[in-house]
């Protein structure tokens, strides 16, 4: 039997798939800094959760590919990958779903306040008395930022709602059924849910700002499941302090996991902590492709989901 | 809203109900002889001329108020449940009752879906972890995908199809169990054992006849299995609320996503401290375009029975009571 490949992992994965990494690879568990020269010497390849220090590039010398268990790899020197023809591959994609279920779980907790009826119930007021009526969720107009993989996904479970949907993008998305609306305000305007899924560039920095909410009106929904940048926070607050907004539901924050404090108080927000993708099932199956495309490289297969940056470089030899 | 007919002022119309929304009782108020009593302390002179009541599936009809009401010719209810009307002492009296069927089906349906994913994805608990500060410290733990699992129905009726409806947006595979198997393309299973084992997501969304109590009960928790969650936006009773937290206490079931309780607004202590369960307080339809809509439907009734004409939504019951004729 030939020796195991040697692996480096520098974060933690779910059990099942740490326990396939180590049946096939020898694994070696070292912080980043920390690496011993002998093992540094013999690693070809990295397994990480979208970061890797730009030093393991030097102290690892014979690294062939870095294998990243996450959808992001801004933590990750692509550059500096590219240049020395190393392939990052990442698992995009495989979270679509979960990140689209929540996208309309909070649409419908914000706008029927669930979190905030289930501690009425656990705090005992419902025997003095039923909690005030909501707003409803199905039928309503539902805009969406970013008409990607995933803002489709949102739309076609919230056509099942019998919602009426339309968009802003870059550009208009050819063959879609939905509404294209140019202007971010114009969309605001027009909707009674603005959901965020943008790729969030760094142009998208703050785009939500006052004036988006405002537009968005005191009976309106801002849900943000894609970066919590894109939301300017301070006018988003102020927004809702003032009934300007009706209300927001929240898996992302600018300073996370730090959060307003203001926001903390509110019946009308749903607020998680950046669980988008954070089940068993699509864990498991981020896992199982970092695995797939380790495997597909050491068998000199092509890589399954290789990033574009490193793809791009390493065709153009 | 319809023609004025002169004699409405004069017909003695009694309401119970907790939930009709101030614009529509104004409304009814302006045109009959409106009194609202509390359900538990109708007095005996209001009682004895009422010619209708309006009630709600919460506030209901017993025999023994029904009894009271010698001139009463129509029961309106609030609401799509009406199993606290006695139906045998109002149709013994030829007396019609209608309800508020569909109006309410999306909220419910919304609800549903609302509930399975803040179950699975335990969506209340992160917001209390949230809230609780707790996130700087710690990570929240993954949990459970919604997309792409199987949610067995327990009742395909108006409510149960709208749920259906929604969880194919979410690539759900969908079965079901009724009195019969129905013209659906969603899976039939004979019973609820078959359906209980087979499915992911057990919905229940049945209507509350006396047969149905505790028909979810510990042999349906074992057959769901450690994986499996229980939604119930239907009816407390339907439940075994003792074999639920039971089951939930041995790990035999993984959740349990609940907005309607047995001894409601009672709900059990053991679930208050759970991670598992998402609590809310039997507010399926409780939106205030709903409740209009609801309203709505109450006056509708009451107009179309004063002036005369077909009613507008009697319950089945009534339906085949007036048939028979």
């Amino acid at each position: 039997m030939a020796d195991k490949i040697d692996v480096l992992l520098i974060a933690g994965l779910l059990p099942a798939i740490d326990e396939k990494l180590s049946t096939t690879y020898t694994v070696h568990r070292h912080k980043p800094d920390a690496v011993p020269p002998d093992v540094a010497a013999k690693v070809r390849a990295v397994v990480t959760t979208g970061n890797m220090p730009p030093s393991l590039f030097d102290t690892l010398p014979k690294l062939e590919i870095i294998s990243s268990v996450s959808v992001g790899y801004d933590g990750i020197d692509v550059t500096k990958a590219a240049a020395k023809k190393i392939p990052v591959t990442n698992t995009p994609d495989v979270l679509n779903d979960d990140v689209a279920d929540l996208a309309i779980a909070l649409m419908v907790m914000a706008s029927r306040r669930l979190a905030a009826a289930d501690r009425y119930v656990r705090d005992g007021k419902w025997l003095a008395g039923a909690m005030p009526l909501t707003r409803k969720a199905s039928r309503k107009k539902l805009g969406i930022v970013g008409l990607g993989r995933i803002g489709k996904d949102i739309a076609r479970r919230a056509e099942a709602m019998g919602m009426t949907i339309s968009y802003t993008n870059r550009r208009a998305v050819a063959d879609s059924p939905y509404s294209f609306i140019p202007s971010l305000i114009g969309l605001a305007k027009e909707n009674d849910f603005l959901v965020v899924i943008t790729s969030a560039g760094p142009d998208a920095t703050k785009m939500i700002n006052k004036d988006v909410l405002e537009a968005l009106g005191p009976d309106g929904i801002l849900v943000n499941v894609s970066r919590g940048r894109v939301v300017d926070e301070v006018a988003l607050v102020e927004a809702l302090q003032s009934g300007k907004l009706g209300g927001a539901g929240l898996d992302v924050f600018e300073d996370e996991p730090r959060v307003p404090a203001a926001l903390l108080a509110m019946e009308n927000v749903a607020l998680t902590p950046h669980i988008g993708s954070a089940t068993i099932e699509t864990r498991a199956a981020m896992g199982q492709l970092a695995l797939d495309n380790l495997a597909a490289w050491f068998a000199g297969q092509p890589l399954l989901t290789e990033v574009s940056e490193t793809q791009t470089a390493r065709v153009a030899r | 809203m319809t023609e004025a007919t002169p004699s409405t002022k004069d017909i003695d119309v009694l309401t119970i109900c907790q939930l009709l929304r101030p614009a529509e009782e104004r409304w009814i108020g302006s045109r009959y002889h409106l009194t609202r009593a509390d359900k538990d302390a109708v007095p005996d002179d209001i009682a004895a001329k009422a010619r209708a009541l309006i009630t709600s599936g919460l506030d209901g009809a017993p025999a023994s108020l029904i009894e009271r009401m010698p001139k009463l010719e129509i029961i309106t209810v609030n609401s799509v449940g009406y199993d606290l009307v006695d139906m045998k002492k109002a149709l013994s009296r030829h007396i019609p009752v209608t309800h508020t069927p569909d109006v309410l089906t999306d909220d419910v349906a919304d609800l549903a879906i609302g509930l399975t994913i803040m179950t699975s994805r335990r969506l209340a608990q992160a917001d209390r972890f949230v809230r609780a500060g707790r996130w700087t410290k710690e990570k929240f733990p993954v949990a459970g995908k919604v997309t792409g699992k199987r949610m067995g129905i327990l009742g395909l009726g108006r409510i149960g199809r709208a749920i259906a409806k929604r969880a194919e947006g979410f690539g759900m595979q969908i079965l079901y169990t009724d009195r019969a198997k129905m013209d659906t393309p969603y899976r039939f299973l004979p019973d609820l054992f078959s359906l209980a084992k087979e499915s992911d997501f057990l919905m229940v969304a049945s209507s509350a006849g006396p047969d149905a109590k505790h028909l979810v009960n510990a042999a349906v928790f074992e057959a769901l299995g450690p994986d499996g969650i229980l939604i119930n936006i239907a009816r407390g009773s339907v439940v075994d609320e003792a074999a639920l937290i039971a089951a939930l206490q041995a790990g035999k079931i993984a959740g349990a996503g609940l907005d309607v309780f047995e001894h409601e607004p009672n709900v059990p202590e053991a679930l208050f401290g759970r991670d598992d369960v998402v609590l809310l307080p039997h507010i399926a339809s409780s939106t205030r375009e709903t409740l209009s809509e609801m309203g709505r439907l109450v006056i509708k009734n009451l107009e179309a029975w004063f002036a005369g004409k077909p009613l507008v939504t009697p319950t089945p019951e009534t339906l085949a009571m007036l048939a028979n004729r």
